[in-house]
């Protein structure tokens, strides 16, 4: 599936939400539901040291696509970033370039990504576009 | 010792006729209620604080200490009062040694930055392990440029300092100790009396940060005989960007000035600079005048409520909060010295405070969470962070219930 239709397919699963804390179960729940990312890549030259919770990021290449495997310490940071993994792994280092970030503001998590949340994870989505960036840079 | 409250001299606060005097605790946040614990980070302003910003500009904005002309007279008055007004607060013997800051962290660099001239290689200064990166960074800098050496007061499994390992700390190579009055992140009042003591003892000068003592205490510094004393104004109802260093005069006599620039001289020629008088030697520049002079009213707000009484609503408060938290399984406070201020630093176990922090702003509870610029203290308990509730004189019982219902709440979502 390519990022746009994986993105719409989460929005259409947020629609189903009314309330905030629906929204926020689901996302908890979310990260509450798998391990993302192999305990030995939990390195320090993976870690991005949010203020106040941190995320480990570890990419590889997959043929012409780019998998991410991430967590965090925080459960709701978490969850998002199970939503953007979802998004982004195992896609062109092309298409991960273009993609928008709008789905975030359709599903009301929008404020999780404001940079004084401070939780890690717009550094995780610049590192993303970085690692995408660099493979495509490696491969053109 | 700050909690032992005359019963006999205070009365029962009217919280709703003084949550009136701020209009912004009357807001929804998330479409609820505000409930505000977020005080050690800074304070909400009363309308008279709010109102006292608009009518210097709108009446007698001039710049001070130079112009001739009337304004500036009016204006330059204000801002003396302001000081003079200040030093009677902490009882400072003159107003020269009331120096205007930007706030704690400026007053701490200002103090630092002047030891740069005095400190040797090998000399030590002494900082505790419960302090803010405020009161850490500016003297590792200073130790980096001098080769003087870093000593730790170690803290024990309540918060406290340890003043057997002080007073080893404690020799004729201690040239500055540097503490807190009161920890911000687990609000435990240290013995500053006694370390003043020790540290005059071997010769020693003392800073004392009282950043999160001041909302809560009005310090004597001449009782304390501390050197230096640095706070900021936004927490104390005043302004952002204000703040007091007091100094001893002997002390800012001997120190360097901080900033060249306009103000802060006598005379310049370009062979020679000589340098103003106290204060001005230290205030270089056009200051922060309409906070300076507002810092003055705010003061004297708190002082209208009085001492007395802002110690007894929050020991109150304290202790109410306290009891109901600990209802809640699994949670645990960090900082319970019996000699604490109203600052709760609490998390639930498996659970990262971040979370609990995002699920109750949804619900209008404004509380910090993260490692609250002291991660030394985090360290030392081996967590990331914590949530920390933070009371002043305006919040309520009922305010405490509704935190409590939304931890509650936080808790069964993230479990």
């Amino acid at each position: 599936m390519k990022i746009q239709e994986i993105q719409a397919e989460i929005v259409d699963e947020f629609s189903m939400f009314d309330d905030w804390d629906e929204r926020f179960q689901y996302v908890i729940d979310l990260g509450k539901s798998l391990p993302l990312i192999d305990e030995k890549y939990k390195t320090e030259e993976n870690t991005i040291k949010g203020c106040q919770s941190k995320v480990w990021l570890h990419a590889e290449e997959n043929g012409d696509k780019i998998v991410f495997t991430a967590d965090s310490d925080a459960i709701i940071t978490k969850g998002i970033i199970a939503i953007l993994i979802r998004a982004f792994s195992n896609q062109k280092a092309s298409d991960i370039l273009e993609a928008e970030m709008q789905f975030i503001d359709e599903i009301g998590l929008k404020e999780h990504l404001s940079p004084t949340r401070a939780n890690g994870l717009v550094s995780m989505i610049k590192q993303i576009k970085m690692y995408a960036f660099a493979f495509n840079s490696k491969h053109n | 010792m700050y909690f032992c409250v005359q019963i006999f001299h205070t009365k029962m606060l009217d919280i709703t006729k003084i949550r009136a005097d701020f209009p912004i605790l009357s807001q929804k946040v998330n479409g609820k209620p505000l409930v505000y614990f977020d005080n050690g980070a800074t304070s909400q302003k009363p309308q008279i604080v709010i109102d006292a910003i608009s009518k210097y500009y709108q009446e007698i904005n001039a710049n001070i200490h130079r112009g001739v002309h009337t304004l500036s007279q009016l204006a330059t008055d204000a801002y003396e009062a302001s000081r003079k007004k200040i030093q009677n607060h902490i009882n400072a013997e003159f107003s020269h040694e009331v120096l205007f800051t930007s706030g704690t962290t400026h007053g701490i660099n200002l103090v630092a930055s002047g030891f740069a001239s005095i400190l040797k290689p090998g000399d030590e200064v002494v900082v505790s392990a419960l302090e803010h990166h405020s009161n850490i960074v500016p003297w590792q800098m200073l130790c980096e440029k001098t080769g003087a050496i870093l000593k730790v007061i170690p803290m024990n499994e309540k918060g406290e300092l340890i003043m057997d390992a002080y007073d080893k700390l404690l020799s004729d190579q201690t040239k500055i100790v540097t503490v807190n009055h009161i920890s911000n992140a687990l609000g435990t009042i240290n013995p500053i009396k006694y370390m003043i003591e020790k540290a005059h003892a071997v010769g020693a000068a003392i800073l004392i940060d009282g950043a999160q003592a001041v909302p809560h205490l009005k310090p004597d510094v001449q009782d304390l005989d501390c050197d230096f004393y640095v706070f900021s104004g936004h927490k104390i109802c005043g302004p952002t960007g204000t703040g007091i260093l007091y100094g001893k005069e002997s002390w800012l006599n001997k120190l360097p000035p901080y900033q060249g620039g306009g103000e802060m001289i006598k005379e310049v020629t370009f062979e020679k600079t000589t340098y103003a008088d106290l204060p001005h030697k230290f205030e270089a520049g056009t200051p922060n005048i309409a906070g300076g002079i507002v810092l003055g009213t705010a003061i004297d707000y708190l002082n209208s409520i009085g001492f007395d009484n802002i110690q007894q609503q929050e020991k109150e408060l304290l202790q109410y909060a306290t009891e109901k938290l600990l209802e809640i399984e699994g949670l645990k406070i960090f900082g319970t010295s019996e000699q604490k201020t109203s600052v709760i630093s609490f998390n639930i176990e498996g659970i990262h405070p971040y979370d609990i922090g995002m699920i109750v702003d949804k619900m209008g509870i404004a509380v910090r969470t993260g490692h609250h610029c002291a991660q030394p203290i985090m360290a030392h308990f081996c967590i990331p962070g914590t949530v920390r509730a933070s009371f002043a004189f305006y919040n309520t019982k009922e305010e405490i219930d509704l935190m409590v219902e939304a931890v509650k709440k936080a808790k069964t979502m993230l479990s």
